[in-house]
């Protein structure tokens, strides 16, 4: 597109004597290089650690099935929360802007305890009893501070499409329902996409919160090793761990949403 | 051309009678009264922020006037209450914006063809058949996989008069459509609208080129400050005005 053609008008006059190597790769290739110097180094710790990789693999699995459910009902919910935001109607607009404000100043951690505390541990229907175990209150208490993030994000966006676009479709017929689906949203699925991934690596990060309510996910995982092998190079070497996994999940995304933002600074 | 067509015996399409507007206390509109015929062309000029285009605006139903009367076609579009009666009104008049105002996410084809589809409810192959159509009829008939963005003012200005155009108006509206152009690209798009003229479509035009609007329109009508001023054949109005408002207005412009 025309976008692209303007960045490499602007990039390329400076020569380069080195090939181009993209970040990401240079980034990754320093963390597997420390790690290959620590594993020569601490060759017995190191040991350990890999006997103990499985049960982290397992807690980072959870760290993602929760980030990831998370920012599912986030979007979810908070595409409608911002959609209701816009309405004209005092009695929708005004209960939705409260919702937003009030998950919006709310600690993360407070409302996993919360969700945590509230929510019973199995749920009734009729004569069966449906478990509702811990992890899955503490993605509701995540998911509702990135609903109402995502309620401003998508709120932004649809304020930022002039009204220009809104006159035009009402000009060919379309009713106000139809322009936000038709004209506006697809509009602002650019615009939104940058910083829905930017709260997505922040929710991931955050889902580590979880552990204090007992999830059994990477930290958790990796304070149950600690604790069991008992040993100062290894507290420190399997911690080091647990930063390097969630760098090499959350890096690429930043990234990527750093990328997509250059991209569609154009338009 | 004025004088072959300006049988009087013609009912007005649009009628507009006393119609008052105001934008907080700034009192834009001071009793408007305009008519078109069916099949004219009809060109509003006059000094910027004279209420040209909030003229438009009240005839398609965007803008509701505090007083008077706007009546198009049989429809009453000042009573108009429901977001359903206005949709029923705009599906007949086409609008065409001095920005344009493209999606800029669709293909200039799916820009013409979306409210065909989903409003009138044409077949799919029926609506794309008679974009293409349009576009032949505006000379961009290459271009409709092109996306807005691709393309020049007179070329999206063209494209949004074919997306009016697919709606089958009976009336379509012009707001200062070549302001934003080029002085190249310009002549391309009065082309298309002097074609759409002799072809018979009632257009209203708001326009500041008096070439074009003197050559093309079968009326002239002048506005200043809200009212309208004097009104007349474009002979009489550019040649020989009768208000010293209008004589001023149009010296202006020839010096």
């Amino acid at each position: 597109m025309a976008s692209e053609d303007i960045l490499t008008l602007k990039t390329s006059p400076s020569p380069r004597v080195l090939p181009r190597i993209p970040s990401i790769v240079l980034w990754i290739g320093a963390v597997a290089l420390a790690w290959l110097v620590l594993a020569h180094f601490y060759r017995d710790t190191m040991s350990t650690l890999w006997a103990w990789a499985p049960l982290l693999a397992g807690g980072l699995r959870m760290n993602v099935l929760i980030s990831v459910l998370a920012i599912a009902i986030g979007t979810v919910l908070g595409a409608i929360v911002g959609a209701l935001e816009l309405s004209r109607g005092r009695w929708i607009g005004a209960p939705a802007k409260a919702y937003v404000q009030v998950f919006r100043n709310a600690p993360i951690l407070v409302l996993i305890f919360f969700a945590t505390y509230v929510f019973p541990f199995e749920i009734r229907f009729g004569s069966t009893y449906l478990p509702f175990p811990d992890w899955i209150k503490a993605t509701i208490g995540l998911a509702l501070p990135a609903s109402a993030h995502i309620a401003e994000i998508f709120r932004g966006a649809i304020l930022s499409i002039t009204s220009a676009q809104w006159e035009a479709s009402a000009s060919l017929g379309l009713s106000r329902s139809q322009t936000l689906r038709w004209v506006i949203l697809p509009q602002c699925v650019k615009r939104v996409l940058p910083p829905w991934m930017n709260l997505y690596a922040m929710i991931t990060m955050s889902t580590t919160l979880a552990s204090l309510v007992g999830v059994t996910e990477l930290l958790e995982s990796a304070k149950n090793a600690t604790n069991t092998v008992n040993r100062t190079d290894f507290t420190i070497i399997i911690y080091l761990a647990v930063l390097t996994l969630f760098f090499l999940y959350c890096y690429p995304i930043t990234r990527f949403t750093a990328r997509l933002e250059r991209k569609y600074a154009f338009h | 051309m004025s004088e072959s067509n300006a049988s009087p015996e013609r009912p007005p399409l649009v009628r507009l009678s006393q119609v008052h507007l105001s934008f907080g206390s700034n009192h834009v509109l001071k009793g408007i009264d305009l008519r078109v015929r069916q099949g004219d062309a009809v060109s509003i000029i006059g000094p910027s922020g004279s209420g040209k285009s909030t003229i438009l605006r009240c005839i398609n139903g965007l803008l509701t006037p505090e007083r008077g009367e706007v009546v198009v076609g049989g429809t009453p579009v000042h009573s108009l209450r429901t977001e359903a009666e206005r949709i029923a009104l705009r599906k007949r008049i086409g609008f065409v914006f001095q920005q344009y105002n493209l999606f800029p996410h669709l293909t200039v084809l799916q820009n013409i063809v979306l409210a065909p589809t989903r409003i009138l409810g044409l077949e799919r192959e029926t609506a794309e058949r008679e974009a293409r159509e349009l576009l032949a009829k505006v000379r961009l008939a290459d271009k409709d996989d092109a996306y807005p963005g691709q393309l020049s003012g007179g070329q999206q200005q063209r494209v949004a008069i074919a997306r009016a155009l697919a709606m089958r108006p009976d009336l379509v509206l012009f707001d200062e459509v070549t302001s934003a152009l080029d002085p190249e690209t310009v002549g391309e798009v009065l082309s298309v609208i002097r074609q759409l003229v002799e072809d018979g479509m009632t257009c209203l035009l708001v326009t500041h080129e008096m070439r074009f609007a003197e050559e093309v329109s079968h009326e002239i009508v002048f506005t200043e400050g809200g009212e309208i001023v004097e009104h007349g054949t474009p002979r009489d109005i550019f040649h020989a005005p009768r208000n010293p408002r209008t004589h001023a207005f149009i010296n202006a412009l020839r010096n």
